[in-house]
């Protein structure tokens, strides 16, 4: 508790938008309205010509297409595209309709704008409460020119971070918000309404979770196998790798380098590559059938990608084969860094090679990778790839969207590019993160480097 | 009597040893078999993906002389250039990025710090390309979503988000002693001058590490690149064109280029890799010493 009453006072200032609309003079006041007036007051001219100018680009652009904007979001258009007869050429011509996914597109453009102009005009108005106190207090304002200086120095976070920022919150958030504000829609190819929808309030989340709907039944399937992967996926994979690691590490072991190459050749060829080549491999005619059947070990082709638990099975092992390699890479480091001194204390103290390993090497893994464990699990709930190029999510029953060994990102996925089922895929997205989520927080809070930060002894 | 229990645990041992490494090998075996397999069929004369012995009857180098050669279905050079200078410029632009990002999170102290940490790791947890369609919207909003601009909105597309992928970066700066950084800032030095003169030449491994991590994302991510090029043949990168030579209507003919594309491709990722591996897991542990 002390320690996070400390952080709120390191970057508290007196100069706070309440302080400037109570305490400050006439020209803080009208800079309210007038963004950079209280600036350009007190000699900062560059800085308050700056202000001005983003307010009246973003006025420009509330009247130019931000109102309009604004004025069409809560009924997403409503004009069809329609033919209309044009006597003087005596052609039909086509009336532009609107475009709801346009429209919901720019609105939520433009609400975005104004809460970034907000976060401006806030940042100005304290920046003309700060200019008039200090010049009251007879102290230095920083120059246009001392301003820019400071990009290099003390401010150098605003300098390195702004387009970094930018690109996030471009290409990232903005695109996530639109995309969330669709699963409240009937943005879908159900009952054609790819051109013109409307708002549906919450009812493609009472669908999707609704046990009864085909869609709801799929959902819940998706997640249980979702999560069953995650699980084996993440801890067959630990597991194994740190045995490997392990055994590899040995004193004994001979030529460790030349093993360790072996496995991490793998990682060197690209994932989309491998995966690619190992369906092929296990297709009903690969390689791997076709040679069993040849030397009579089997009578029929393997169903590695065809029978439902085969299906799973095959993804999961194969995953092990992509990802024991990275694993072993990052336990062989941890393994080399576990201070020699425990090991030393230990034998002094006659513990054996078991001993060590469940009281010395195993906890301190644990410690280290927690994190790292909780990055696999949650990178295996997203784990497009292995599923997408293996499997595609086959076996898929005949009148189910969703494929037997489709997780949730592949099934989104598939509703959106596929079916086009927009609304849908945008629910199992929001689904996905929550369920992310939730696992991220409780085990966050219950792991030994979140509550002790000071480290492993 | 001691010496023979001695020697008797020397036997077990000794057995054990060598069943370890009977172990090992069949694991290596089995791990680098589908690349072999990879380089067997690239070499593969007889086409087509249905064989039925593991070691080609012929070899031949014509795989590799097609792929490079044969461009009126699949234009594979064109698909490499336009996936090369994809990866150039998203490599240099995410590295800025993540690199600026993680010096001011490792360094920085200011009032956004840690709601920017908070807020980056609430939006990792989407899949990631949920909102591609949106951003695919968007590209076309800015007018970038067709002919010649798919090649900048694909760099966009790769790079324009990776602010918020600083994490093993920033770990890696913290690691670097921040004694220097006081010295130098006494020296009269600004911030910008330790971030380029101190910090950056002492973080090789991690600036090698985020270099080849970005480089690489062009080349194998192809669910963006898909949705971006549409049917745009043209601006293809390398994984879509694999990936279509795996389609059933070019399996037959293109199977066995597709092994020798596969090839090509992971070459030049492996080499780097392999040569830079000691960097890749210096990165992660993010370890300066001394």
């Amino acid at each position: 508790m002390k320690k996070a009453g400390k952080k709120v006072n390191e970057f508290s200032t007196p100069y706070t938008v309440t302080n400037a609309v109570t305490k400050g003079n006439i020209i803080t006041k009208i800079s309210l309205l007038i963004m950079g007036l209280g600036n350009i007051a007190h000699k900062q001219i560059g800085k308050g010509i700056m202000f001005l100018a983003i307010e009246a680009a973003y006025i420009w652009f509330m009247v130019t297409s931000g109102i309009y904007n604004l004025s069409m979001l809560p009924s997403l258009g409503w004009r069809e595209q329609e033919k209309v007869w044009n006597e003087k050429k005596s052609i039909y011509e086509y009336t532009a309709g609107d475009q709801s996914q346009l429209i919901l597109l720019y609105g939520v453009a433009t609400l975005y704008v104004t809460f970034m102009f907000i976060i401006v005009w806030r940042e100005a108005v304290k920046s003309s409460y700060k200019s008039e106190v200090l010049a009251k207090q007879g102290r230095h304002l920083n120059s246009f020119k001392e301003d820019f200086k400071s990009l290099f120095d003390q401010n150098l976070h605003k300098l390195l971070l702004a387009l970094p920022i930018m690109g996030i919150l471009i290409f990232t958030v903005l695109p996530l918000l639109y995309n969330i504000s669709m699963a409240f829609t009937n943005y879908s190819k159900v009952d054609e309404h790819l051109v013109l929808f409307d708002w549906v309030g919450l009812a493609n989340f009472k669908k999707i979770l609704n046990f009864g709907d085909s869609i709801g039944k799929q959902f819940y399937s998706v997640l249980g196998w979702t999560l069953i992967w995650a699980v084996f996926a993440t801890a067959l994979n630990y597991i194994f790798g740190m045995l490997l690691a392990i055994v590899i590490n040995r004193k004994e072991t001979k030529a460790k380098g030349f093993w360790r190459f072996c496995f991490v050749l793998s990682i060197a060829v690209p994932q989309f590559v491998s995966l690619l080549i190992m369906r092929s491999m296990l297709q009903q005619t690969g390689i791997v059938n076709t040679l069993l059947l040849k030397y009579g070990i089997i009578d029929t082709a393997l169903p590695f990608f065809t029978n439902a638990t085969w299906a799973r099975v095959t993804v999961i092992v194969i995953n092990l084969w992509v990802g024991i390699p990275y694993t072993l890479l990052q336990v062989t480091g941890i393994l080399q860094n576990i201070p020699a001194e425990l090991y030393e204390a230990a034998k002094i103290d006659g513990a054996n090679a078991v001993q060590t390993f469940f009281k010395i090497t195993l906890p301190y893994m644990f410690f280290v990778m927690t994190p790292y464990l909780i990055t696999q699990f949650t990178g295996n709930i997203n784990n497009f790839n292995v599923i997408f190029l293996l499997s595609g999510g086959n076996p898929t029953p005949v009148d189910a969207t969703a494929g037997k060994t489709d997780l949730l990102v592949t099934w989104l996925y598939k509703l959106t590019v596929d079916k086009n089922y927009y609304n849908l895929g945008a629910v199992i997205g929001i689904m996905t993160f929550v369920v992310l989520a939730i696992v991220a927080l409780v085990t966050y809070r219950n792991t030994t480097s979140y509550k002790d930060e000071e480290g492993f002894m | 009597m001691s010496k023979q229990v001695s020697s008797g645990t020397k036997i077990r041992k000794k057995i054990v040893n060598v069943l370890i490494h009977i172990m090992l090998a069949v694991l290596a075996f089995i791990w680098v078999l589908p690349i072999f397999w990879v380089i067997l069929t690239s070499f593969r004369a007889e086409k087509g993906s249905y064989v039925t012995t593991f070691f080609p009857k012929s070899y031949t180098f014509d795989n590799y002389i097609r792929l490079f050669t044969d461009t009126s279905i699949l234009n594979f050079p064109k698909m490499f250039m336009n996936t090369f200078i994809i990866a150039i410029f998203t490599c240099i632009i995410s590295t800025v990025f993540v690199l600026s990002v993680a010096y001011c999170m490792s360094r920085m102290r200011f009032k956004m710090r840690k709601p920017f940490m908070n807020i980056a790791m609430i939006l990792g947890l989407f899949p990631s390309f949920m909102s591609m369609i949106a951003v695919y919207y968007i590209l076309k909003a800015l007018n970038l979503a067709d002919g010649s601009m798919i090649r900048v909105a694909l760099i966009i597309v790769f790079s324009a988000g990776t602010g918020t992928g600083f994490y093993v970066a920033k770990g890696f700066f913290d690691t670097v002693p921040k004694s220097l950084d006081e010295a130098a800032i006494i020296d009269g030095a600004t911030r910008w001058h330790v971030f380029t003169k101190i910090t950056v030449p002492l973080s090789k491994p991690i600036i090698v590490y985020t270099i080849l991590t970005s480089f690489m994302t062009p080349w194998i991510d192809f669910i963006f690149a898909k949705v971006i090029c549409r049917a745009d043949a043209q601006y293809y990168t390398v994984s879509i064109g694999l990936w279509k030579m795996l389609e059933k209507e070019y399996i037959d003919s293109w199977y066995t280029c597709f092994a020798a594309g596969a090839v090509v491709v992971s070459i030049p990722i492996a080499i780097l890799f392999l040569f830079t591996q000691k960097f890749y897991v210096e990165g992660m542990s993010g370890a300066v010493k001394g």
